[in-house]
């Protein structure tokens, strides 16, 4: 941890969470001298340190590790390195031409210039707003997130009968962590027909402790006075619209919104990067790097993960991609790549291949997507812009909780390929 | 004997696999679409297990908190009496990564371990923290 920085870095990384850190780390592995990371909160590690929970590292690290465990593993390589870590410093700032504006106590408002800019602010959490639940504005409706760092970090305890809407993962891990803590967790509420966490925290979240995870079913208004005294729960129909007549009422004081993540990119909005409306993170090519020339982005900033080991793979990518930026090693392509979307996937990253691979040792592109349905015997295919099939892998399952990846090798891509799209359907049966 | 539906957490499909037994013996598992899923099954029908992760109050830390987890997985029934005895438990600044907090957490032979390093106060606010 340095107590000043300077005014002049090669490389700057906003946010120290997992992405940020490992970016950093893997920068200085390959030869980036002089980087700087940002950090607005006051302890580094992003939201790991509050994921107490087991379920990180198995990719990664071959073995499983809490998320406090998981940051440790880079945080410890911080003292050693040549990295400057500066916590409690807010980056309120940052313009095309890569001067970042950032804010602390200590050197007030300063001003950086930087060759590279790494973006790794992470996501926020929906909330009631972003979701319009009608009823009364009172106390006791929070974010699942907020309330894990509530009762993991500053050891409180914010109710007594909670109410979880959503089952996503974070939902999921909240109603055990609160039923262990000696809150009484009704029900987790999800909208869909089905639960987008992982079976295993169905099973271990729920299930072991008897709370009812009721699918089709959301909130539709919340009452009381200056706290949560109850609210009113409805099934919904196929559009999801609340079935009239279905309503009950459930007596609790604590409403916990777990209703996904959104990529926090205000910084990148300011510099003008054209964002994906589908991931809600910036359009990158395969180097991670946006619209502008040496501002790269990675972890949750750029695609909500689900899993911490993906996003340290892709902070090696990107902090590959800043040392061959720096070093001007990299060569366009003659026409650019455009990978798109196609059956059943919603989303894939990266959106462009733009450099010629140079690295011997790199034969394979790997592609981070999801699809838009859960597929059972699933085939994952890439194809090229004359509809011939590059590449396909089989799946026993793919769904849109968990990130798939396909991986494509790069002999397959000649000078002339400019499309590429990527799709999952249902094997067909008897092909093997 | 004993009818179980158990769901298989091995992977996504999340197959309902139906063990039929007593405590001692298996008669039977169905259900299951791989071989993994059977041996996940029977584990799960004999001895339920979990690894518990929670948090440790601390006195005179950087944090009220420092997160902790059972060494090794404890046996399900056994979680809320660890709740227990972990909530009778104050350990001082500072906290090593890794450092045993209770050994043989109520019985199980399993100890209980700090997952994170807690500084004592006076040496974060001295700058020492990273
Ligand atoms: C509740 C929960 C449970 C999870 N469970 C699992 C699990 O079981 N297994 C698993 O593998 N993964 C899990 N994940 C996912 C994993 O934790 C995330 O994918 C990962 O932490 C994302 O890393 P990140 O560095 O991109 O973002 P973050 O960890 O969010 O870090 C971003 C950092 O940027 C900082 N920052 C943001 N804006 C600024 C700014 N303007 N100036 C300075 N700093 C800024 C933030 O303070 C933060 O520290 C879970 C996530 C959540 C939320
Ligand atoms: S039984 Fe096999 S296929 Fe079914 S959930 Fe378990 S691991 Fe998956």
């Amino acid at each position: 941890m340095v107590s000043e920085f300077k005014d002049k870095y090669q490389l700057v990384i906003i946010g120290a969470g997992p992405a940020g850190l490992g970016a950093a780390l893997a920068a200085e592995e390959r030869g980036v001298k002089d980087i700087l990371l940002l950090e607005r909160d006051y302890f580094l590690g992003g939201i790991l340190p509050q994921c107490i929970h087991n379920g990180f590292g198995l990719d990664y690290f071959g073995e499983e590790l809490t998320g406090p465990e998981y940051a440790h593993r880079f945080i410890d390589r911080i003292p050693e390195s040549t990295v400057q870590v500066m916590d409690e410093t807010m980056v309120l700032d940052i313009t095309p031409d890569k001067e970042i504006t950032a804010l602390n106590r200590h050197q007030g408002v300063q001003k950086i210039e930087a060759k590279a800019v790494l973006l790794a602010m992470g996501c926020r959490e929906r909330t009631r707003e972003a979701i319009k639940i009608p009823g009364d504005r009172t106390a006791g409706v929070l974010t699942a997130g907020t309330a894990q760092r509530y009762i993991n970090i500053e050891g409180y305890l914010p109710g007594r009968k909670v109410i979880v809407l959503g089952s996503g993962d974070i939902g999921l891990i909240m109603a055990r962590r609160m039923t262990l803590e000696g809150a009484e967790v009704d029900s987790v509420l999800e909208i869909m027909p089905y639960s987008s966490g992982l079976v295993r925290n169905k099973v271990q979240c729920l299930d072991d402790f008897d709370i009812p995870l009721k699918l089709n079913h959301t909130l539709t208004r919340i009452e009381g006075d200056k706290r949560v005294e109850r609210v009113v729960v409805s099934r919904v129909n196929d559009d999801l619209e609340p079935v009239p007549g279905s309503e009950q009422t459930v007596e609790c004081d604590t409403v916990l919104l777990a209703v996904g993540l959104i990529p926090e990119n205000e910084l990148t909005k300011q510099m003008g990067i054209e964002l994906d409306p589908v991931t809600g993170g910036a359009v990158v090519n395969e180097q991670r790097e946006t619209e502008i020339n040496g501002v790269f982005a990675c972890g949750n900033v750029l695609q909500v993960h689900d899993l911490v080991d993906y996003v340290t793979e892709e902070s090696e990518i990107a902090a590959r991609a800043v040392s061959e930026y720096l070093s001007r090693r990299r060569k366009k392509r003659r026409k650019k790549i455009k990978l798109t979307a196609g059956e059943q996937i919603t989303y894939v990253v990266p959106h462009r291949i733009d450099y010629v691979y140079q690295d011997k040792d790199k034969k394979t592109l790997k592609l981070f997507l999801r699809s838009s349905v859960p597929v059972e015997e699933a085939e994952l295919k890439v194809v090229d812009g004359r509809g011939q099939e590059l590449i396909s892998s089989r799946k026993k399952i793919v769904t849109p909780g968990e990130m798939e990846t396909i991986i494509l090798p790069l002999q397959f891509l000649d000078e002339d390929t400019e499309e590429l799209t990527v799709s999952v359907t249902k094997a067909s049966q008897g092909a093997d | 004997m004993e009818k179980k539906e158990i769901i298989c957490i091995s992977c996504p499909l999340g197959c309902r696999v139906e063990v039929r037994g007593d405590g001692e013996n298996i008669e039977s598992i169905e259900g299951n679409q791989c071989p993994q899923g059977r041996e996940y099954a029977r584990e799960e029908f004999m001895n339920p297990t979990r690894i518990l992760p929670t948090t440790v109050r601390v006195s005179g830390g950087e944090l009220p908190l420092v997160s902790v987890k059972t060494e090794a997985p404890i046996p399900r029934d056994k979680i809320f009496s660890a709740m227990d005895q972990i909530a009778q438990v104050t350990v001082e600044a500072p906290v090593k990564l890794g450092e045993v907090i209770i050994e043989d957490l109520v019985g199980t032979g399993v100890s209980l371990v700090a997952t994170r390093r807690v500084l004592s106060d006076k040496k974060a606010a001295d700058g020492e923290k990273v």
